[in-house]
């Protein structure tokens, strides 16, 4: 046990020492994954972003609720009843044609039409708060009220966040794509530049073989380096984003001022954060298996 | 301890580099291969450290035959060796103290005691003092000592050197040859290749003698 924990110390300090070794070869392998991973990480950030942005929008109305003109009423009550007993409804608003028709007439550029008709064009209406604003639970609650009695229109007010929603999910989908392609690059990158490490110690994994290494020992430094690159990538992609936010959120604050409103962009949380690291971390050591397996193989060949 | 049957090799190509070697060496023997360059000495001690294969006959090294062995078990049979290479295949980037204390760290030695051991093997070949420095600030002489340093750290049941004298001239040899002398008294089977005629007639060992890969009787 005490063995092995030497062994393991051994290799991590010798691995630490070769990272200080060659300060900037290690620094622009590091920022060349760190760049690679912080493309489809700070995609992924902003989409987030966007989303929790769309579901906060509850200033707006979601559906417009239109009666016959000639519903009585008892018969707007009995609306009435049922947006209060419905669980799909946050709250709702009566608007009477003759309130709409006052919100005409105050408006100067309908006035004069208003003020020409014989009687109110208009019908009663509500608007309907939903308690949840996903594009699914709209559809259903608009579906719901077309068949309620003396109902002439039932205007959704979700199409755009719909459409959102399924750009959002597009958004995704190649966000997951470019997030592979790029795993990919962080294996080749670290396969390559542990390829350059080995050929610096091709001295040292001989001599190290002919006197009774097994493979084991021979890759797990440079397994450690391969991880501890990938990890430093995945900081240097967090700290990116990180600054790339800041950057972002002074010029966004800005911007919600003008539409009196507060938002700023968040970072990962703790959770994806620590995801980023673990995944870096593990694609290094994969790129660095790769490379000491086929340097290894190589050697075993040639001395048969 | 260790034994040939019928060995071969042949490198691809074709050529021959021994050719129906039989022999047997017993623990605690004193064995040289002596013989020109272009015999097949170093051929046959690459064959015993398992560095290469033979092509056909069979090898038993502590009754394990290397033509069968898995590529796996090949470092554990190595750590039972030590080697002395021609060309000394010392690391240049570490010190003389790191030399010499690969092999432990390779065979998981306790680190607790692996100091001492070191600085015990370095004692054996007079390279004590010299811990810190680098293999470049050695001499020739010198290097070839910290080589058999390397070797014996390990406290191996088998040395294996081949041609420990190659370059050395007469003074330093003599010190070498003492120095595998006293490994052999405390047990060790030495295995050593030579076309050192010196050596030979000083220690007066069993040879075997190899002509164009082949035994002389």
């Amino acid at each position: 046990m005490m063995a092995w924990f030497s062994i393991n110390f051994h290799a991590l300090a010798a691995t630490l020492k070769k990272l200080a070794g060659s300060p900037l070869s290690s620094f622009f392998s590091i920022c060349v994954i760190g760049i690679a991973l912080s493309l489809p990480t700070g995609i992924y950030v902003l989409l987030e972003n966007l989303e929790s942005l769309s579901s906060n929008f509850t200033g707006s109305p979601q559906i417009s609720l239109f009666l016959s003109k000639d519903a009585s009423s008892a018969e707007v009550s009995e609306i009435e009843k049922r947006l209060k007993g419905n669980p799909g409804v946050d709250h709702f608003k009566f608007v009477s044609k003759n309130d709409a028709l006052d919100e005409f007439k105050k408006d100067g550029e309908f006035s004069d039409v208003v003020a020409s008709l014989s009687q109110n064009p208009l019908p009663d209406a509500f608007v309907v708060f939903a308690r949840e604003n996903s594009a699914k639970n709209l559809e259903s609650l608009h579906q719901e009220m077309l068949k309620w009695p003396k109902i002439a229109h039932v205007q959704l007010d979700s199409s755009w966040a719909r459409k959102l929603d399924s750009f959002l999910r597009l958004g995704h989908v190649a966000t997951s794509i470019l997030a592979i392609l790029l795993g990919f690059a962080l294996v080749f990158i670290t396969f390559n530049t542990i390829r350059l490490q080995i050929l610096t110690q091709k001295d040292e994994i001989e001599v190290a073989k002919l006197i009774g290494a097994t493979n084991t020992f021979i890759r797990r430094p440079f397994l450690y380096l391969g991880a501890l690159q990938g990890l430093a990538g995945g900081i240097a992609a967090w700290g990116i984003i990180a600054a790339g936010l800041h950057f972002m959120n002074g010029a966004i604050a800005e911007l919600a001022e003008l539409y009196s409103t507060r938002f700023i962009l968040a970072n990962l949380g703790m959770k994806e954060s620590l995801l980023l690291f673990f995944l870096s971390s593990c694609l290094g050591w994969l790129g660095a298996w790769l490379s000491v397996s086929r340097h290894l193989w190589q050697f075993d060949s040639g001395a048969q | 301890m260790i034994s040939f049957r019928e060995v071969g090799k042949r490198y691809p190509g074709g050529y021959d580099a021994l050719k129906n070697i039989t022999f047997s060496i017993e623990q605690g023997e004193m064995v040289f291969i002596a013989g020109h360059s272009g015999a097949g000495k170093s051929t046959l001690l690459k064959l015993v450290a398992a560095i290469e294969r033979p092509t056909s006959g069979s090898i038993l090294v502590r009754d394990q035959n290397l033509g069968r062995m898995k590529r796996s078990a090949v470092p554990y049979l190595r750590r039972n060796f030590g080697l002395v290479f021609q060309d000394h295949k010392l690391l240049f980037n570490r010190t003389v103290f790191e030399n010499v204390f690969l092999p432990l760290q390779i065979s998981a030695f306790d680190p607790r005691e692996a100091g001492s051991r070191v600085r015990a093997a370095l004692d054996k070949v007079g390279l004590l003092g010299r811990e810190h420095a680098y293999p470049v600030e050695l001499s020739g002489g010198e290097q070839q000592r910290l080589c058999i340093a390397r070797a014996i750290v390990n406290r191996p049941a088998i040395l294996i050197a081949d041609e420990p004298t190659g370059n050395l001239d007469l003074g330093y040899s003599g010190i070498i040859m003492d120095m595998f002398k006293s490994f052999n008294q405390v047990g060790v089977t030495l295995l050593v290749s030579t076309h050192d005629e010196a050596m030979l007639n000083k220690l007066k060992p069993r040879i075997i003698t190899l002509h164009q890969g082949e035994l002389v009787p």
